[in-house]
């Protein structure tokens, strides 16, 4: 790993919103297949650290470089035809659809680009891709729903499954697990690793529980104030002093009460 | 690719018409030739308020084409009905095209009434203009078919009925393609949209150019059918808000539904002027709260109901 070059090179970010300081400092390298948790309390950047990534946000300073290209400039669709995608903490999908016709409208998307987007929608080729994705996500079974039906579990794993429809080599996901039940949660993320690494993507996750980062990654970012105060192996973040003050201490506090 | 039942039926429906117009009295041919013309423009706005868009400034390109047919027949002469048709789409389109690079930008609200601004605007103009003929507009003189002059109005409601079923199978053909699946998508999220990698502005662009052309197709096609052109009831505000309003009685569900709810609201108009001159409006105003409280979806929707569906989407 480390004498490969990073897929994502992230050097001296910084994003401000007036006097409010969003992110800053922030340097990291990812390392392609590498499986990372973003973790912070609310506030500390996260989310905005995977807005800038992925194109929604413009830093005020910094250079953020995918397999040696500058990403800063590009609009998020550049962004996703380059190879980084990414969910959402609320799901972004297609409410008055059925799950088949969101993912349909992905792989369409994705397939005809240009004038190629006067093809038609529904082909066999789309339908072969359609139930491959269906059975991976395991979403088959809710395939003729609408979404706005859908419990929040699978709204998200349809939120996942429609962002790996470009096939990225980097996968943003922000809060997987948020408005998912404790007992649900481990077999949604089973489902969603185990269908990335199949795919050999690197994945990046926000995450703000501490079982489901200890379980699947490999390496933690913590975020406070939007600066990266330790970027370690999960084990000894989670053991981390400042880690435990600033990110999971409030938490430990509340619970012990 | 035009094999579905509606491309079927939109093809047979309006052979069907034609013929039914070979015998049928000249009333019943002038109410078609007008309720296709500005069928051609509610197909157009069909697509915008899938994507979740109402433009209240359409008479905007409907009166382009329109006065482009006048322009061009006082300027160069011009009678041809298909050069005419042509003429009013270019030049409609074009402004759509130059103009979508703005109204691109904008949804909801500010969509409906940067559209009313405009065509206020050439409301305006050609109100005070001479040159374009001002309140009083323009007479247009008969439309030429290859050369020929036909004696009779048949001949331009057959060449408006077969325009209507072309562009009811182009649309609906377009609805079923990737860009047109998007319609809805976008009205539904326009992030995940972006994010799948596709621009949402120029999805709408291209949507919003597709409508304009066909406002202006429509608006030749109605000032030929006419024979005269003049800003009231070609580029007012009214005219925009009376083609939101057959949108909204015709229904979003079908490329068929313009037509069925432009011939309905020219029927309705027609009769409720006859019946109550004074108070017409009253008569379209309670369709138009009948509509809107029992069929939101229509009078496709009623007639999806009674038919089950096989007319097919």
């Amino acid at each position: 790993m480390g004498n490969s070059a990073p897929i994502l090179e992230v050097r001296d970010l910084l994003k401000t919103f007036g006097a409010v300081v969003a992110a800053k400092d922030i340097n990291v390298d990812i390392f392609e297949g590498e499986v990372v948790g973003i973790i912070g309390a609310n506030g500390a950047g996260k989310t905005c650290f995977v807005n800038m990534v992925t194109g929604y946000l413009a830093p005020t300073e910094g250079s953020i470089k995918y397999s040696g290209k500058e990403l800063i400039g590009l609009e998020t669709r550049k962004i996703t035809h380059a190879g980084i995608s990414r969910s959402f903490q609320v799901s972004q999908v297609f409410h008055s659809m059925t799950v088949s016709e969101n993912l349909m409208i992905a792989i369409a998307i994705i397939n005809n680009q240009g004038l190629d987007a006067l093809r038609l929608m529904d082909t066999p080729e789309v339908r072969s891709q359609l139930d491959d994705i269906l059975s991976r996500y395991k979403l088959d079974i809710h395939r003729d729903s609408t979404v706005s039906s859908l419990a929040q579990g699978v709204r998200k794993l349809l939120d996942i499954a429609m962002a790996v429809v470009s096939r990225p080599r980097i996968l943003l996901l922000d809060e997987p697990t948020s408005g998912i039940s404790v007992e649900e949660k481990f077999d949604f993320m089973d489902i969603v690793m185990g269908a990335l690494r199949d795919d050999g993507v690197t994945v990046l996750f926000v995450e703000h529980d501490m079982e489901i980062v200890a379980r699947y990654v490999g390496r933690v970012l913590a975020f406070y104030q939007g600066e990266i105060i330790a970027d370690m192996p999960p084990k000894k973040a989670l053991a981390d002093k400042k880690v435990q003050e600033f990110v999971i201490g409030k938490e430990h506090h509340k619970q012990k009460k | 690719m035009f094999g579905d039942k509606t491309s079927k039926f939109v093809v047979l429906g309006g052979l069907l018409i034609i013929l039914v117009g070979s015998f049928a009295p000249n009333w019943i041919v002038n109410q078609f030739m007008f309720g296709f013309s500005r069928a051609l423009a509610i197909l157009g706005l069909m697509v915008l308020w899938r994507t979740g868009l109402v433009s209240f400034g359409h008479a905007f390109y409907f009166g382009l084409g329109a006065y482009a047919v006048a322009i061009f027949d006082i300027k160069f002469g011009v009678t041809d009905v298909f050069l005419r048709l042509l003429a009013g789409a270019f030049v409609a389109g074009l402004a759509g095209y130059l103009l979508g690079f703005i109204m691109r930008n904008y949804r909801d609200i500010f969509f409906a009434m940067l559209n009313t601004a405009i065509s206020m605007v050439l409301f305006g103009i050609v109100v005070k203009t001479e040159a374009l003929g001002s309140t009083d507009g323009f007479a247009i003189s008969m439309s030429t078919i290859f050369g020929m002059s036909p004696e009779s109005k048949y001949p331009l409601f057959v060449i408006i009925t077969l325009v209507g079923i072309l562009a009811a199978l182009i649309v609906n053909f377009y609805l079923k393609s990737t860009y047109g699946r998007l319609t809805t998508a976008i009205r539904d999220n326009e992030i995940r949209v972006e994010y799948l990698g596709f621009s949402v502005a120029h999805a709408i662009h291209l949507k919003y150019t597709i409508s304009t052309i066909l406002a202006g197709g429509a608006g030749a096609l109605m000032a030929m059918s006419l024979g005269q052109v003049d800003p009231e009831s070609m580029i007012n505000w009214t005219v925009s808000g009376e083609l939101v309003f057959v949108t909204i009685l015709s229904g979003p569900g079908n490329v068929l539904a313009p037509f069925i709810g432009s011939l309905v609201f020219e029927v309705l108009r027609t009769y409720a002027f006859e019946l109550a001159p004074q108070a017409w409006q009253l008569i379209m105003g309670a369709t138009f709260l009948t509509i809107i409280f029992f069929l939101p979806g229509g009078i496709w929707s009623l007639l999806e109901k009674f038919g089950g569906k096989k007319n097919g989407k």
